[in-house]
This record gives C-alpha cells, sequence and structure tokens, in this order.
C-alpha cells in the first residue's frame, strides 16, 4: 500500500494568557497542545484519531491541513512537508472543520463555483463533479438557497462538498458528524466509505466510538498531546469493545478514574 | 494562477454588488445626501443672509431734510418711510429692539441739517452734524436697511466735497481675476480635503467588513486551507475594495462638485465647477486612483489585526483622524508644494497634487512621484498584508 501521510513528531505549544493560565490553574505560561505525534496513513484507508476534548486532535489536524505551523516535527503529504511546501500540502488535501464556515450570503451552486476555480478545476469537470456530489447529498434542490437559509445538515453537507472541489487524494475530516442528526450523520459516514472505496485516504479526528469502529481501519490514541497507542482496530480493541478498551488505556496513561 | 485574483476579485464585487441595500448606502447614497445636504445648506445660508426684492422697509425719520428724501426715493426705501417727531423716539427704537418686523430702522436728524453742514468746516476740530440711525443687526431687514443707509449717506457726502473718485466707471472691469481663478481658490482650498474624506469613509465602511468580517464569521480560513496565493488573496481584496471605494468617491465627488457652487454662493457670480477641463479631471482620477489603492490597503492591513468588523472600526478610527488632518492641511497652505519630497509622503502628497490640480498648477513630476510612491506604498501593504494572511497567530486570534 502506498503511503500517502507521514505525521513525523508534530509538535505544538500555545501561549496562554494570563487569563487562560487561571481558567487552567496552571503556571506555565506554555501549552504543550501536541507533543510530539507520529503516525502514517495509506492509500485507500480511513485513519481514526480517537480522543477526549482538549486532547490535541484538531491541532494536529490543523497543523495538517497547514493552517497553522508546527514548532517542531514535520508531516509529509504526498511527499510534500507541510512546513517547507504548504502550497502543494493545499493541493492535495480536503479540510473539512467546524471552524471553516462558508459565506451566508452565497449559495451552494456559487461557492462551489469558486472554491473550484480556486482550486484550477477546467468547467467541464467541475459540472460532471458538481452533479454527482449535489445529487448524491440531495443538494440539488437547494443549489440556489442562500448557504444562510439552509439547515445545519444541509450545511455541513455543503461544507462537505466544498471541501472536496479538486478530489483529493487524502481528506481530512474534523469531527464530521458533530451536531448532525442520526440521517445526515447516516449519509457523511457513508461518504467516507466511498471514499475509500475510491481509494482515498481519510483521516478522521472524533471522540465517537461508534464512528471509528464503524470506518476505521487503524485508530491512533490521543491523550494530552501524546500519540499513546497507534494500530488497526482489531489489535486496538484486543477482543474488547473499543468504549471499554478506551477507558482502559486512559486509566493507565492518567493514572485516575475518568 | 494569476486567475485566483480575478476569482477573489469577482467574489467580493459579487458579495457587495449582489447586496443591494449595502450597493446603495455605499454608493449611491453619500452623493446624494451630499447633494442634498450642501444645496440645502446653501440655500438656507443665502435665505439668511438676503431679504426679499419686494420687502417694504419701515422706516422712521425725525427731521428728514428733503434733500435727503428724495435720495430715499431713488433707493426706493421711501415707501415704508414716516416723519415722527422727537417725542416719538422712544417707542421707536423699542419697536426696533422688539425684532418683530414693526420698524426696521429709525433715523435722526439735527434740526438744521443742511445748513449745519453747510457751515461745517471740517479744519475747525469742531463737532461735526451728527445722524444718529438706530438699528437692530439681529434683524436681517434691518441689518440691510441699515447698509444701504449709510452707504447711501456715505456717497452723499462724498458728493458734497468730491474731490477725486475710486473705480467709478461701471464699464472697467477693475478686478483682474479670471472666473477660472476665483474658482481655484475656492474649490483647491476645500476639494482635497472633503475627496479625501470620502475616500476614506468608503474605505472604512467596505475594509473592516471585507477582512475582519471574513475572519470574524470564519469564512477566511475556508479560503486558506485553498492553494490560492495568499498574495493573490490580499490583491484580490484590495483591487474588489478599492473599486467600490472608488465608485463610492466618485459619487460623493460629483455631488460635491454639483453642489459646492450652490453651497460657497458662487452661482450669481456664475462660477461653477465647469471651469476645470479634462486635463484636470484626468490627472484628479489618476491621483485619487492611487490614494484609494494606499487608504483601502491600510484600512486592510488595520482590520486583518482586528478580532471583528466592530474593532477594527475602532482601530481604523485614529488612522482616520490623521488623515482629516493632513487633508486639513490643504485649507491653510497658499497653493501646493514646490519641493519634491513633499510628493512621497504618504496621503500628504495626494493632498498637493489635487491642491496643484484645483488650482491650475499641476506639478508633473509631483504628481508622478505621488503616484508612483503610492504604488510602492501600496505593493509594499500587500506584501505586509499576505504575510499576516500568512501568520497564524493574526488570523486565528480569537
Amino acid at each position: 500500500m502506498k503511503e500517502l501521510l507521514n505525521v513525523d513528531k508534530l509538535h505544538k505549544t500555545f501561549k496562554l494568557s494570563a487569563k487562560q493560565q487561571k481558567l487552567e490553574r496552571t503556571n506555565d505560561k506554555i501549552k504543550v497542545a501536541v507533543d510530539g505525534v507520529s503516525f502514517k496513513a495509506y492509500e485507500g484507508e480511513v485513519f481514526g484519531l480517537l480522543g477526549p476534548n482538549g486532547a490535541g486532535k484538531t491541532t494536529t489536524l490543523r497543523m495538517l491541513a497547514t493552517l497553522i505551523k508546527p514548532d517542531g516535527g514535520d508531516a509529509t503529504v504526498d511527499g510534500s512537508s507541510i512546513v517547507n511546501n504548504a502550497d502543494k500540502v493545499r493541493q492535495k488535501i480536503g479540510f473539512l472543520t467546524s471552524e471553516l464556515k462558508l459565506e451566508e450570503y452565497f449559495t451552494p451552486n456559487y461557492l462551489y463555483d469558486f472554491f473550484s476555480e480556486l482550486h484550477n478545476v477546467p468547467s467541464d469537470v467541475r459540472e460532471n463533479r458538481k452533479n454527482e456530489i449535489f445529487g448524491l447529498f440531495g443538494i440539488g434542490k437547494f443549489a440556489e438557497v442562500k448557504v444562510a437559509d439552509l439547515s445545519t445538515g444541509m450545511k455541513q453537507k455543503v461544507s462537505l462538498a466544498v471541501s472536496i472541489v479538486h478530489d483529493p487524494d487524502i481528506i481530512i475530516f474534523d469531527e464530521p458528524t458533530n451536531g448532525l442528526d442520526v440521517l445526515t450523520a447516516r449519509v457523511v459516514t457513508d461518504f467516507i466509505q466511498t471514499l475509500k472505496e475510491r481509494g482515498k485516504t481519510v483521516i478522521v479526528s472524533t471522540h465517537i466510538f461508534s464512528l471509528i469502529e464503524k470506518i476505521c481501519d487503524r485508530v491512533g490514541i490521543i491523550i494530552n498531546g501524546k500519540m499513546i497507542l497507534c494500530d488497526t482496530l482489531e489489535n486496538i480493541k484486543a477482543g474488547q469493545n473499543l468504549e471499554d478498551r478506551f477507558f482502559d488505556i486512559y486509566k493507565e496513561t492518567v493514572g485516575e478514574d475518568v | 494562477m494569476k486567475n485566483t485574483i480575478i476569482t477573489i476579485l469577482k467574489k467580493e464585487l459579487k458579495r457587495f454588488f449582489g447586496d443591494k441595500r449595502m450597493a446603495f448606502t455605499t454608493i449611491l447614497m453619500p452623493g446624494i445626501m451630499i447633494f442634498v445636504m450642501y444645496t440645502f445648506m446653501g440655500d438656507a445660508i443665502s435665505g439668511m443672509v438676503t431679504v426679499d426684492d419686494d420687502y417694504v422697509y419701515k422706516i422712521e425719520s425725525t427731521n428728514m431734510p428733503d434733500s435727503i428724501k428724495s435720495l430715499m426715493d431713488g433707493m426706493k426705501l421711501s415707501d415704508g418711510m414716516k416723519d415722527i417727531d422727537t417725542n416719538g423716539g422712544g417707542a421707536a427704537k423699542e419697536k426696533i429692539r422688539n425684532n418683530e418686523d414693526e420698524l426696521d430702522l429709525y433715523i435722526v436728524f439735527p434740526e438744521n441739517f443742511e445748513s449745519d453742514i453747510a457751515a461745517y468746516n471740517s479744519t475747525s476740530g469742531g463737532k461735526a452734524p451728527d445722524v444718529q440711525v438706530y438699528y437692530n443687526s439681529a434683524s436681517t431687514e434691518s441689518q440691510a436697511v441699515y447698509k444701504m443707509f449709510i452707504e447711501m449717506m456715505d456717497s452723499y457726502e462724498a458728493a458734497m466735497a468730491n474731490k477725486f473718485d475710486i473705480n467709478n466707471d461701471k464699464n472697467i472691469k477693475y478686478d483682474l481675476a479670471e472666473e477660472k481663478d476665483a474658482a481655484a481658490s475656492i474649490f483647491s482650498s476645500m476639494l482635497p480635503m472633503l475627496l479625501l474624506m470620502f475616500i476614506f469613509s468608503a474605505c472604512m465602511a467596505v475594509g473592516p467588513e471585507s477582512i475582519s468580517g471574513e475572519k470574524e464569521r470564519g469564512t477566511i480560513a475556508t479560503l486558506l486551507v485553498t492553494p490560492a496565493k495568499r498574495s493573490h488573496i490580499a490583491l484580490g481584496k484590495i483591487i474588489a475594495l478599492s473599486i467600490i471605494a472608488l465608485l463610492s468617491g466618485a459619487s460623493s465627488t460629483l455631488g460635491t462638485l454639483l453642489s459646492l457652487p450652490k453651497l460657497a454662493n458662487l452661482e450669481e457670480s456664475g462660477i461653477g465647477s465647469n471651469v476645470y477641463g479634462i486635463t484636470e479631471y484626468i490627472a484628479l482620477a489618476v491621483v485619487i486612483m492611487s490614494t484609494v489603492l494606499l487608504i483601502v490597503t491600510m484600512v486592510s492591513i488595520i482590520s486583518a489585526f482586528a478580532k471583528s468588523t466592530k474593532e477594527a472600526g475602532t482601530y481604523v478610527t485614529p488612522l482616520m483622524i490623521i488623515v482629516m488632518l493632513v487633508g486639513l492641511s490643504g485649507m491653510f497652505s497658499d497653493g501646493a508644494q514646490k519641493e519634491l519630497f513633499y510628493y512621497i509622503i504618504p496621503v500628504y502628497n495626494s493632498v498637493q497634487s489635487m491642491t496643484g490640480i484645483f488650482s491650475f498648477d499641476i506639478m508633473p513630476s509631483g504628481m508622478a512621484a505621488s503616484v508612483i510612491s503610492n504604488l510602492v506604498y501600496t505593493g509594499i501593504g500587500v506584501f505586509i498584508l499576505t504575510r499576516m494572511f500568512n501568520s497564524e497567530k493574526i488570523m486565528f486570534n480569537k
């Protein structure tokens, strides 16, 4: 299997303001968000990042998406470094997170075309892709409705469609089903399966065990910015169900009850 | 990849012009408002200082000699005129003081005015016969008739001892200022400041919205994960904002040019903004375009620092005050600067160039220096903005 993503000891710290220090009851001026995380992902697999809130999942993914720069370590996306070759990386990945918003004033149709142009997608290819994905997600009916007037689920579907206008080989989803109803969540998980069948590499971060069990081939467990365990789903579960296994690992790592 | 700039530019323009209310309030409104306001102000001011043509001045007088009466007749002041004796003086003064249009002027002549002045010798050092004229400066009519009467009496006095005249020939034009010079002095003192103000407020209306607004709403992050070059995003936005600011500035300028002659009361003297020719307008357009680019860039950089549109508005205000003050400097200066150095100081160079244009005194090297230096500053600004788009600390400071 071709290795598409190689994350090598990524490190990221944030400065804490005096107020944040008080909130976190610490005297440290610096918070280590991601502490030497490494993992690999291969063509045609879904890699899951599992961890509690604040573990560093989103920060890791934001570094991979080149929104923020690591303080140490590097990662290569299909051979391009996120540190030295961010422009190239941006061409190769699709990134979906709740942090990335669509301009509410525009319609899904316009936004799809706009982002296609930014990705230099030829217009005939664009129309084909648009028809396919709008059909798949049922966006067609709402193609000319302003994003502001769409439901949360429909907005998320449009964001998803827009994030992959350039048909990237690596797709990074940060909490893709958060805040969605079961029907829409189902559409999204089905879509991730479809992407995998097409040979794409999908990186998903979540704290929802069932989602991991359903779609991931391999899983990395992140706690307090450290990659505690990274293996295939089967090996990590070691015969248990994922939820029980995770609590065991958490107890071992943090050394206290959850 | 050049078309990334166009893509961003088109999106920004679509966003702006698609929103009819925003387009109307930013582009058409300022021009209309300025035109209506200035015209109204001009009318109100001239209404305050002029008296209706058919107004009959109410004048009371004591001991007015016939020679003066016939002069009054010649001035068409005798229709509302009435003689009273000295005892009525107190009542007359009271009526003028009341300022209720009962009486405009009360004139008291010495009893034997004509013979007194005939007997008076100015070299004797004695007290000259004194005419007392009571009026009320708070009343437009009273003030007007007072002035007319004083002028009339002055020429009466001059006529009695006429030794020489000044500018007496009505057929000679003594004021040698050309019509365009008169316009130039007014326009060149007011317009640079006004134009700068319009341009700045237009930039302020759209800049923060487009940059800190996108940051605030999280839509800029969506742009930043695309392969679009940061410099292209910055340029696309700056060009789009400049186009909008230019349109808004053009509308304000048009409103001003059409209403300023009325405001400055120039219309009666036949002076209008049509004294400027195509050269002036082209030069003005070039200067304004480069100024708009510079100001949009400055506002954009400040907006990129701000966390929200509101914050951007606060941060931009000090810059606005500085720009206004620089604009004001044009009002007090005596024509445009001659040293080239002044034409590379941002904003000040635009004021100087505009002052030069409006006073028909264009300094080509100065104008070139202004435009080029503005473009250079814009380039530096785009570079800074690009760096800011690349900085996670600035783009994601919540």
